[in-house]
């Protein structure tokens, strides 16, 4: 299978596979009006299979809400049809306003106006908390 | 605001800082009269948005005790909350009428929101079942006063160690003492959380064992932290009912217990321990009460930098 390759744009590759949609919906790309090839299953030697998003269009993205989907993916960005940068993504120290917290006993469920701010506990487990009530993210 | 010092977790107290507080604590209770004008023209807010007496008295005691005065609300249906303010705008404007504030909440992070927004010191007085840095201060200068260390002490936690902050809290600040060495008694169903053990006992190396048997270890502890099972803890009023009555302290229980065994209880107590048991020596949780008067004293004067 083949996708037309981008000349100005962006590619997300090596997402975990199965990923990609998450990535999709948390990074709005949904909105865009540009061109926007998911691939999903994809033969990786490094992840075995993995999933790219090809985006064909410059624009600025969040960094850190990728990072914390999976910080092993890699972002390429492509200008006049050649790869001009490879960035290499960790997990962010802090991310806002990206996940909510479940914790029905935080000040976030009933004051909806605070921003959700989640800080990583640890990096090794890939822990984030609230940082008003810290529950662990996702649970 | 960050130019402001807030107290909302313990650890955020480094142990010199305890160490200071503790002291200064101790020189209050030798003179109190030499601290009662310290506080004078300083106004201490009390925003109960849960209604908790004791640890309200406590803190307008002390802030009365040093000259002070108290301004505030004892529930929330008493305050602007029951109209929809929120958290920020409260303390933004309580921040104007006084000089230091101190807030407990049923919502756990909403005095961190309240510190984030306040122009004047903000205590955290106890937000749900998250932190409650001034039981734990209290519970420090009780340790401290009774055993006269922090260092190589078994410590005994019994009752509900799901839930109950305060041991949390305790454990947390006490895994910082060289030896620190943990017993944890509970029903399973309240046991310590997995992320408590492994956040904090096992990142510390502190040795700690888990029963259910309280009897059995009685005779290794130096402490023995009693705690209730609360019914606002619960969803389930029947898991509450069953559970309740799980650990009732007793002067048979105590029977093999160390002759300088201390006996902590952050009170209110319900039936957990046997009123037998009070007239116990090492009974110290009415002189805890005590202690909580006069290190919330300590912790006024730090964070208004008057000492």
């Amino acid at each position: 299978m083949t996708i037309d390759s981008i000349k100005n744009g962006i590619v997300i590759d090596h997402i975990a596979a199965g990923k990609a949609m998450e990535l999709y919906q948390i990074l709005g790309l949904g909105k865009l009006d540009c061109s926007v090839a998911i691939l999903k299953n994809v033969t990786s030697a490094k992840l075995g299979k993995k999933d790219i998003i090809k985006i064909d269009r410059e624009l600025d993205l969040d960094w850190d809400i990728i990072g914390y989907v999976d910080p092993n993916i890699t972002v390429n960005i492509i200008k006049n049809g050649e790869r001009v940068e490879k960035r290499l993504l960790k997990l962010p120290d802090t991310i806002t306003g990206v996940i909510r917290c479940k914790n029905p006993r935080c000040i976030t469920s009933v004051e909806q106006e605070l921003p959700q701010v989640f800080k990583l506990r640890d990096r090794e487990k890939r822990i984030y908390r609230c940082l008003y009530c810290e529950t662990q993210a996702g649970k | 605001m960050e130019n402001v010092r807030s107290l909302i977790d313990i650890l955020e107290l480094s142990v010199e800082e305890i160490d200071e507080m503790v002291a200064c604590a101790t020189r209050i209770m030798d003179d109190p009269a030499a601290y009662a004008h310290k506080c004078d023209g300083k106004i201490l807010a009390t925003l109960f948005f849960e209604p908790s007496t004791r640890t309200r008295l406590s803190f307008e005691s002390a802030m009365l005790s040093l000259g002070g005065q108290v301004l505030g609300f004892s529930e929330a249906a008493s305050s602007s909350a029951a109209k929809g303010e929120s958290v920020a705008d409260t303390v933004r404007t309580v921040s104007c009428y006084s000089d230091i504030i101190a807030m407990r909440h049923p919502k756990e992070g909403a005095p961190l929101v309240a510190s984030m927004h306040s122009l004047v010191p903000v205590i955290n007085a106890g937000d749900g079942g998250h932190n409650h840095p001034t039981q734990t201060l209290t519970d420090l200068l009780t340790i401290h006063h009774e055993k006269g260390r922090f260092e190589n002490l078994t410590l005994g936690f019994c009752g509900d160690l799901k839930f109950g902050r305060t041991v949390h809290s305790l454990i947390s600040a006490m895994s910082r003492y060289k030896g620190t060495r943990v017993v944890l008694v509970s029903p399973e169903e309240l046991k310590l959380p997995s992320y408590v053990k492994k956040e904090v006992l096992q990142k510390n190396g502190v040795e700690y064992v888990q029963t259910t048997d309280l009897e059995a270890v009685m005779p290794e502890l130096d402490i023995l932290y009693m705690t209730r099972v609360q019914r606002e803890r619960f969803f389930n009023e029947e898991d509450y009912l069953r559970l309740k009555d799980s650990y009732i302290l007793t002067l048979d229980k105590l029977a093999g217990a160390k002759e300088d065994l201390s006996i902590l209880h952050p009170l209110p107590r319900v039936n957990e321990i046997s009123v037998a048991v009070d007239r116990d020596p090492r009974a110290c949780y009415f002189k805890q009460v005590l202690y909580g008067r006069y290190i919330r004293m300590a912790l006024i004067m730090k964070l208004l930098g008057l000492e």
